[in-house]
């Protein structure tokens, strides 16, 4: 089993790590002290011995053997995560050097240990990583793919993935074929075929390697969408490539119909590879819509079907990374608009976790397979090939970007240019693909991997280290870190109608007409079939205003109540924009009316609930309902203070879908209650209930019968009062208005303070 | 404008396409869909915009069809109001406002465009021409823009209210509750945009080479 073959003699690996000293300690010691029968296999003891001799019962036996499979694999994925907990304990290493030199140093040192031991270091097993190591990442990358960036450069990103790594293979192949054959290199029996199959392994940027690096730089959306992008979509062309020289070099020559067919394999591989992916993720978004019931499986399926997708396409011999971008692209709307909140966190946290993991595996195993490796040093060869990989990279962007230019309405500079160029890394997929190929038809196999290893170092650590100044030298735009507003959706969206409308009045058909028809299709007929109830027929822009809303909600408990930037809450309110609509003034003897109508609800209440007995009655909602409904107004009152106004109360509006599903799934007791108030909505959240942590719940105010909706009509901001938390009806220094308002809502009656606390804290404990 | 006869001559060509910045091509191409449009007849009317038929499914025709007819744009300096009909230099001037961005471009000369776009937007934001968005005009595009869909219910006033307050956050900062804010000013109006490249979005390629309309 090739699993086993790579963690083979790792079992000596924990008496040299530290931390694993303890355990070890105690098992070496439990295992050799006990006097009694350590003993591994009583029973075969029994039978042999005639049952006339009773062995003494084993209290503690030790047996590594059956659980050392997991437990090495265990054991590795604990040293990666601790690797990468301790490079962020060192606060100024993480700025200087990217994660992923680091990691390929600790693996370097962890393969020189093993080394030191006398055993022999396991290698990246080539299976283990595209099946194991690879699909996580690119799940992740592909799953939160910046659709919008991607399809605006859509062209220039095909461009740079095809014609671009086809230029590399071939200049690459080419030039190495050339310098093997000078007399006096002793490269002579490196023919055309290997070279170009080496020209080819080499040439492909690395997602894993650019995923790494530019993350840390925060370099504009545009660049690092085409670097990104052409470091995944070249995955086809490498694989038809690979295979291609592969086959023939055995032969020895390549003809005509066999470069056809090449390309004819080109294409199949990667619009199959893309079919297959669109498919598992149809399938994906259409199981989705069944989960309503079984919320907790969901983020299950979305990783089950991604990695069938990806598995099929390895069938095939499909490009299995293509197959799983496009599942992912193709599953993500429609399963977000399916899933509860909860599961998408979960799906957003588990990729990030798994992909972290592997990459972080991947550097250090590359780092213990360059020790490992059988090597060749060759100064020419490998000379040639970190030359030639420079020089083919930055001929390759400036002719592709001179042709692209002429197509592009946004042209990309000559900075854009050399980042593009600069970025361009390699890998551990050239790694594993060196390391795949066979001995025996290319006996040069150990000097291509010492090459590409060559080549990946200085690629990770002399580019992956300089980059970062060099985008601050350059003064590279840096990715706007501006939050998606509500008044950036509305302008885009209008922007996005507007200019179709142009182009329909321009007369011709470009791009914003077709991706128009495309939303307009999709929303006629595939949204309805793949996503359940009435989140099908909601537009983007509800959608986006409710998760919105969702998102302040939650921050909001999360934080406390409490703001993360004190100094930036505005004092902006409702009142500013719409003074007129503001809270009618109540009559003297109205707001009398309704203090009474209120005192005498409460009191009627409370009456009610003194005569159950806490005892007696098991679960009484009303009387839950009631402390629940005296412990939000006080939380009413620290949170008025600070909440903005996306959150808003239909107040005749029956919720959405999104709304009744965030309240209802989260909370059984989807219960609301009705204050005679007047016509003052409110909104309160509420952090701690006995019944959920996170729930949010509307209380639906009634409104006065003909009122028109107001929108949003929020209290007026509150003057920071010391006003303690524990008293509900505690006016405070309020202003006059203020005052009124509060009192509205939340009835104290005469003097305030004589009503305190007594009563209200019996029922809160 | 003097109307055009059937085919204009080369100087006027020229005059326009250094005018609004199109190529000499361009200019004639938007000139033959000109005609198109307005069957042969020298001016454009409304109704000629209505009656393409790709435009009836865009929930903002009535605005864009609007704003082609709106004097504000076809001259920084012409007074508000609207009129009846146009012609091709003011079919030509209102398309120039979505040029694309050239290579070489002087910073002085981007902000230019980023001004002269935003503005564009600005006034097909607001309807009566006072130089401010107020909240009853924001409401309005937002329900312009949910239109298509059966059942917006309110939800459409919540969301322009919640922009609305955004952009008031965003403009003013701090304010007393006294204080009412009467609309977004075209200032800041540009405040709102400025981590966005609106000179990079809000483009449309004109084609330099002519080739069969499908549409119409």
């Amino acid at each position: 089993m090739p699993v086993r073959d790579f963690l083979s003699t790792s079992s000596k690996l924990s008496p040299f790590q530290p931390r694993y000293e303890h355990l070890l300690l105690l098992v070496c010691v439990l295992g050799t002290v006990l006097p009694l029968g350590v003993d591994c296999n009583p029973s075969a003891e029994n039978h042999q011995i005639n049952g006339t001799q009773k062995k003494s019962f084993p209290v503690l036996s030790f047996d590594y053997l059956h659980v050392r499979l997991p437990f090495e694999i265990a054991l590795w994925i604990l040293l990666a995560s601790l690797m990468k907990l301790g490079f962020h304990l060192i606060p100024r290493l993480s700025n200087i050097v990217p994660e992923s030199c680091l990691l390929i140093v600790v693996g370097l040192l962890v393969g020189g240990l093993i080394k030191v031991v006398g055993e022999a270091p396991p290698v990246l097993d080539s299976k283990v990583f595209f099946l194991c190591l690879l699909p996580p990442i690119i799940l992740d990358a592909g799953y939160f793919l910046p659709i919008r960036a991607f399809s605006e450069n859509t062209g220039t990103i095909l461009m740079f993935a095809v014609i671009g790594t086809l230029w590399n293979s071939f200049f690459m192949g080419g030039m190495l074929y050339a310098v093997c054959q000078i007399p006096g290199t002793g490269l002579e029996n490196v023919g055309l075929l290997p070279s170009l199959l080496f020209g080819s392994i080499i040439s492909a940027v690395d997602p894993v390697a650019v995923l790494a690096v530019f993350e840390e730089i925060h370099i504009n959306e545009l660049l690092h969408i085409l670097v990104f992008g052409e470091s995944l979509l070249n995955d086809a062309v490498t694989v038809v490539l690979y295979h291609l020289f592969e086959e023939y070099a055995g032969v020895g020559s390549v003809t005509f119909m066999d470069v056809l067919l090449g390309v004819i394999c080109f294409l199949v591989v990667s619009l199959g590879g893309v079919f297959m992916g669109i498919l598992y993720g149809l399938i994906a978004a259409f199981t989705s819509r069944f989960t309503s019931h079984t919320r907790v499986i969901e983020p299950l399926f979305v990783f089950l079907y991604s990695y069938m997708a990806y598995l099929s396409a390895e069938v095939f011999h499909l490009s299995g990374i293509m197959a799983l971008i496009a599942c992912g692209v193709v599953m993500r709307p429609y399963v977000e608009a399916n899933i509860s909140q909860k599961s998408h966190t979960t799906i957003k946290y588990f990729l990030k976790m798994w992909s972290s993991v592997s990459e972080t595996l991947i550097f250090i195993f590359l780092g213990v397979s360059t020790v490992a490796g059988p090597h060749q040093w060759n100064w020419i060869f490998v000379g040639c090939t970190l030359l030639f990989c420079l020089v083919s990279r930055v001929l390759g962007v400036i002719g592709l970007t001179s042709i692209i230019n002429k197509f592009r309405i946004v042209k990309l500079t000559t900075k854009d240019q050399f980042i593009i160029a600069y970025g361009g890394l390699r890998g551990a997929i050239a790694f594993s693909l060196g390391f795949l190929l066979d001995k025996h038809h290319f006996p040069m196999r150990d000097m291509f991997l010492t090459a590409i290893i060559t080549v990946i170092f200085f690629t990770v650590f002399v580019q992956g280290m300089t980059i970062r100044p060099l985008v601050e030298l350059l003064a590279v735009k840096k990715k706007q870190e501006t939050k998606r507003s509500i008044n950036e959706e509305i302008h885009t969206q209008f922007l996005d109608h507007l200019l179709t409308g142009i182009e329909d009045v321009c007369g011709h058909y470009g791009h914003h007409h077709w991706k128009d028809k495309l939303s307009r299709f999709n929303k006629k007929y595939i949204k309805k079939c793949l996503i359940a109830g009435e989140r099908s027929k909601e537009p983007q822009l509800i959608a986006f205003y409710h998760k919105m809303e969702m998102k302040q909600a939650i921050e909001l408990v999360e934080s406390g109540g409490i703001p993360k930037i004190p100094s930036a809450v505005s004092t902006v309110s409702m009142q500013n924009i719409k003074p007129k609509r503001a809270l009618p003034q109540l009559s003297k003897g109205k707001e009398e009316e309704i203090r009474n109508i209120l005192r005498s609800n409460l009191q009627r209440t409370r009456q009610r609930l003194r005569s159950y007995n806490r005892h007696t009655l098991m679960a009484d909602p009303y009387e839950d309902a009631w402390n629940q409904m005296l412990i939000r107004r006080q939380k009413a009152r620290q949170l008025e203070k600070r909440m903005t106004n996306y959150l808003t109360v239909p107040a005749n509006h029956p919720d959405s879908p999104t709304m009744m599903r965030s309240r209802l799934s989260s909370d059984p007791q989807g219960y609301s209650l009705k204050l005679n108030s007047g016509n003052v909505p409110a909104i309160v959240v509420d952090p701690a209930t006995p019944q959920s942590p996170e729930s949010m719940k509307l209380l639906d105010e009634s409104s006065k019968p003909g009122e028109e909706d107001q929108g949003i009509v929020m209290r007026a901001k509150l003057p920071e009062s010391s006003r303690t938390d524990d008293n509900v009806f505690t006016p405070g220094e309020d202003s006059p208005k203020e005052q009124r308002l509060i009192r509205c809502l939340s009835d104290p009656g005469p003097p305030p303070e004589e009503e305190k606390d007594d009563e209200y804290q019996a029922f809160l404990n | 404008m003097g109307a055009f006869h059937s085919r204009p001559d080369e100087n006027d060509i020229r005059h326009l396409a250094d005018k609004t910045g199109f190529s000499v091509e361009q200019v004639e191409i938007l000139h033959r869909r000109f005609k198109q449009l307005s069957r042969d007849e020298d001016t454009l009317q409304r109704e000629h915009l209505y009656g393409i038929p790709d435009l009836e499914c865009n929930p903002i025709r009535t605005q864009i069809v609007a704003a082609f007819f709106d004097k504000r744009n076809f001259d920084k300096d012409s007074p508000q109001g609207t009129v009846q009909e146009i012609g091709f230099e003011q079919f030509l001037t209102v398309m120039s406002h979505f040029r694309p961005l050239k290579l070489r471009m002087t910073e002085e000369q981007r902000e230019q465009l980023r001004l002269e776009k935003l503005q564009f937007l600005f006034n097909m934001y607001d309807l009566d021409n006072d130089g401010k968005i107020s909240l009853e005009e924001y409401r309005h595009v937002v329900y312009e823009l949910l239109s298509q869909n059966p059942q917006i219910g309110n939800e459409s006033a919540a969301i322009a209210d919640a922009a609305m307050l955004e952009a008031a956050t965003i403009c003013m900062g701090q304010m007393e509750p006294d204080q009412v804010y009467e609309g977004i000013t075209f200032q800041d109006f540009l405040k709102m945009w400025t981590g966005i490249d609106i000179e990079t979005k809000m483009h449309v390629r004109f084609l330099k080479m002519d080739n069969t309309t499908l549409c119409k």
